[in-house]
């Protein structure tokens, strides 16, 4: 194309760009019928492999994670949509969606009682427990799946990691470094005094003070002054589960 | 290939499963044979091999006639092999598919990879040679049921049995598994190459060409900008769900005062259809569509990203008003107290008791008892 200038010049370059756009447009339309096609494909071999498979997705957890990690590896999410292919033909979104909701109703059941942070094991324990005898084995990773989706309805689903134990936050509200540090001291015990953080975390009386104060105001922990010296304060969502129940 | 013998693929009893690797052909000697597409399993006694595409063919050798082994390690366009070196057939075999060969060696070619995971099991266990300890035998008459043994002895090994026979169903599904996977694969490339065009406007695609598009990311669950932009427009399934839950929940949440979080809105639902369960993203699509759509619930997010559907009829002055004058009424509240006289959660109350204090209605009073809220007697001084 000659470069020229003036009115010519732009018409012509007008008329380049609609003919790349023309050819743009043609290899999209191919692509477009071709996705077409191969969609109708893909949806086929996801109807046998549900005929096949669709019971093991319900009773494996294993098999359960092992889908959940393939698909998480090729980008996509089986559980963004009920009307996906994946929930309408293997059923996987109602596993995890009914499990939502059993996870909802334990941590409002114990949230008086644990200011809405349950250790992982407790809510695994009730979880089934409310499922019945005669259902299918839940996995801890069953669990995570369903809280990270529920996060979504913004009641501040969390999950925190406090040293080896998890603990799954039902109620809004940021903790902070100092109060998942307080809940990592209380871990083998289920409490903690002032004096074992100064002593552990090297913390002054203000900052233990403080920090303590704020998870007794969020009923996470609650006041002992019967211990016979210094005053204690507990963590319910730190009671072994065996006890708890 | 002469020391093969047919068997039904079931474990002898004290035979355990080690390893298992699919896509693995056998050669006799140097010489292919129609033994090409299958899963070659290893046991503490035998080595087997199952077509994967006749289940029912099932061949295997009894690890005792493996004199040593070598490995040939793959080059262009030739997979890995371990090659087996094998003694003569013991009198009492079995019919196989071979009755005779020129070669006492076999190969094993796996074309799905795995090679030297199986030749690492392979050597662990000729060299524990299991055996030659247990005497195996066929697992009954019928090796469909697992044999009657009376006893603890016997029922834990039918269940043993069982548990074999769910792991090779399960790796079976694995198998199927990863192959569906690479077809999805697939598939999100090609709509990822798509989507880009869609997003740089290259290409003429029609509306109704977008609209498919959209939905067929939907349905693969692949999350795109393109469809969270303009989700709104066109969208029937959200619209229509929108609708549905506007008509099924206007009632519970006046009688719960107005207001119900999201969460609560999640379960109800979801009870209440027992099947075809909604998912968390597609509540909040519905929901988000409500107000646009003029129905009687709406969404609305609070700061402290609590999220409730709220009735139409709730404005936010009347609540302020409300809160405030029964904060003064009994001097000052609690979230709880709050709660316990409106009827609703704790967590609404928090939120009213929130947003009048945002408005100015009320004050705080931080306690480790609690949160506390009395009249504002900056802006309304005692007369």
């Amino acid at each position: 194309m000659r470069r020229g200038t003036g009115v010519g010049a732009i018409k012509n370059k007008n008329l380049a760009q609609a003919r790349y756009k023309d050819k743009g447009s043609v290899i999209a339309e191919d692509q477009f019928s071709q996705m077409t096609k191969q969609m109708d494909v893909f949806k086929k071999n996801l109807e046998e492999f549900a005929a096949k498979h669709k019971e093991d997705i319900r009773k494996d957890p294993q098999f359960r994670l092992q889908f959940q990690e393939m698909c998480a590896s090729i980008g996509v999410d089986p559980l963004a949509s009920s009307k996906g292919f994946w929930a309408e033909m293997l059923g996987v979104g109602d596993f995890y969606y009914e499990l939502g909701v059993q996870i909802v109703e334990v941590c409002l059941a114990t949230s008086h009682r644990n200011g809405g942070l349950i250790s992982l094991e407790e809510l695994r324990d009730r979880v089934v427990a409310s499922r019945g005898r005669t259902s299918q084995d839940i996995s801890y990773d069953d669990l995570l799946r369903a809280i990270k989706k529920l996060r979504i309805l913004g009641n501040g689903f969390t999950v925190l990691t406090v040293g080896i134990l998890q603990l799954v936050q039902s109620v809004p509200g940021e903790l902070t470094m100092d109060h998942t540090n307080i809940l990592q001291c209380a871990q083998k015990s289920g409490h903690v005094s002032k004096s074992q953080l100064h002593k552990e975390l090297k913390w002054e009386a203000e900052r233990a003070h403080r920090a303590l104060d704020f998870l007794v105001k969020e009923s996470m922990a609650w006041v002992d002054d019967q211990a016979g010296g210094e005053r204690l304060y507990w963590f319910p969502s730190l009671f072994p589960a065996a006890a708890a129940s | 290939m002469d020391r093969f013998e047919w068997c039904d693929g079931n474990l002898y009893t004290g035979e355990q499963l080690v390893e298992q690797q699919t896509g693995v052909a056998l050669y006799d000697g140097n010489e292919k044979t129609a033994f090409e597409f299958g899963t070659l399993i290893l046991t503490t006694h035998r080595l087997m091999w199952r077509d994967q595409r006749n289940r029912t063919c099932v061949i295997c050798l009894p690890l005792s006639l493996v004199i040593y082994l070598e490995e040939q390690p793959s080059g262009f366009a030739k997979s890995a092999k371990i090659v087996v070196h094998l003694n003569s057939a013991g009198a009492n075999k079995g019919s196989g598919p071979f009755n005779q060969s020129s070669n006492s060696f076999i190969r094993l070619s796996f074309r799905e990879a795995g090679e030297k995971g199986f030749l690492r099991r392979l050597q662990e266990t000729l060299q524990q040679k299991k055996w030659a300890t247990s005497v195996p035998g066929p697992s009954g008459t019928n090796p469909q049921l697992p044999r009657h043994r009376p006893g603890i002895v016997g029922i834990e090994r039918s269940l043993d049995q069982r548990n074999k026979e769910t792991d090779k169903n399960i790796t079976a599904a694995f198998a199927d598994l990863r192959q569906l996977m690479e077809k999805a694969k697939d598939m999100v490339n090609l709509t990822r190459t798509i989507a880009t065009k869609i997003k740089d406007k290259q290409g003429d695609i029609t509306e109704d060409e977008t609209v498919k598009f959209k939905s067929y990311l939907l349905s693969m669950g692949i999350p795109n900008p393109v469809t969270r932009e303009t989700h709104g427009t066109g969208d029937k399934y959200y619209t229509e769900l929108a609708r549905q839950l506007a008509s099924m929940l206007t009632k519970p949440v006046e009688e719960s005062g107005g207001m119900m979080t999201l969460t609560d809105v999640y379960c109800r639902v979801n009870r209440a259809r027992g099947m075809e369960l909604l998912s968390p993203e597609d509540l909040l699509h519905a929901c988000e569509l409500m107000e646009i759509l003029g129905l009687p619930i709406r969404l609305r997010t609070f700061d402290s990203g609590v999220m409730v559907v709220q009735s139409q009829s709730q404005n936010e002055e009347e609540i302020v008003n409300t809160t405030t004058v029964l904060v003064s009424e009994r001097n000052s509240l609690t979230a709880e107290e709050l709660s316990q006289l409106l009827g609703v959660s704790v967590l609404l109350a928090r939120e009213r008791l929130l947003m009048t204090e945002k408005h100015g209605g009320v004050c705080r009073d931080e306690h480790i008892e609690g949160l506390r809220f009395y009249l504002n007697l900056f802006l309304h001084p005692p007369s």
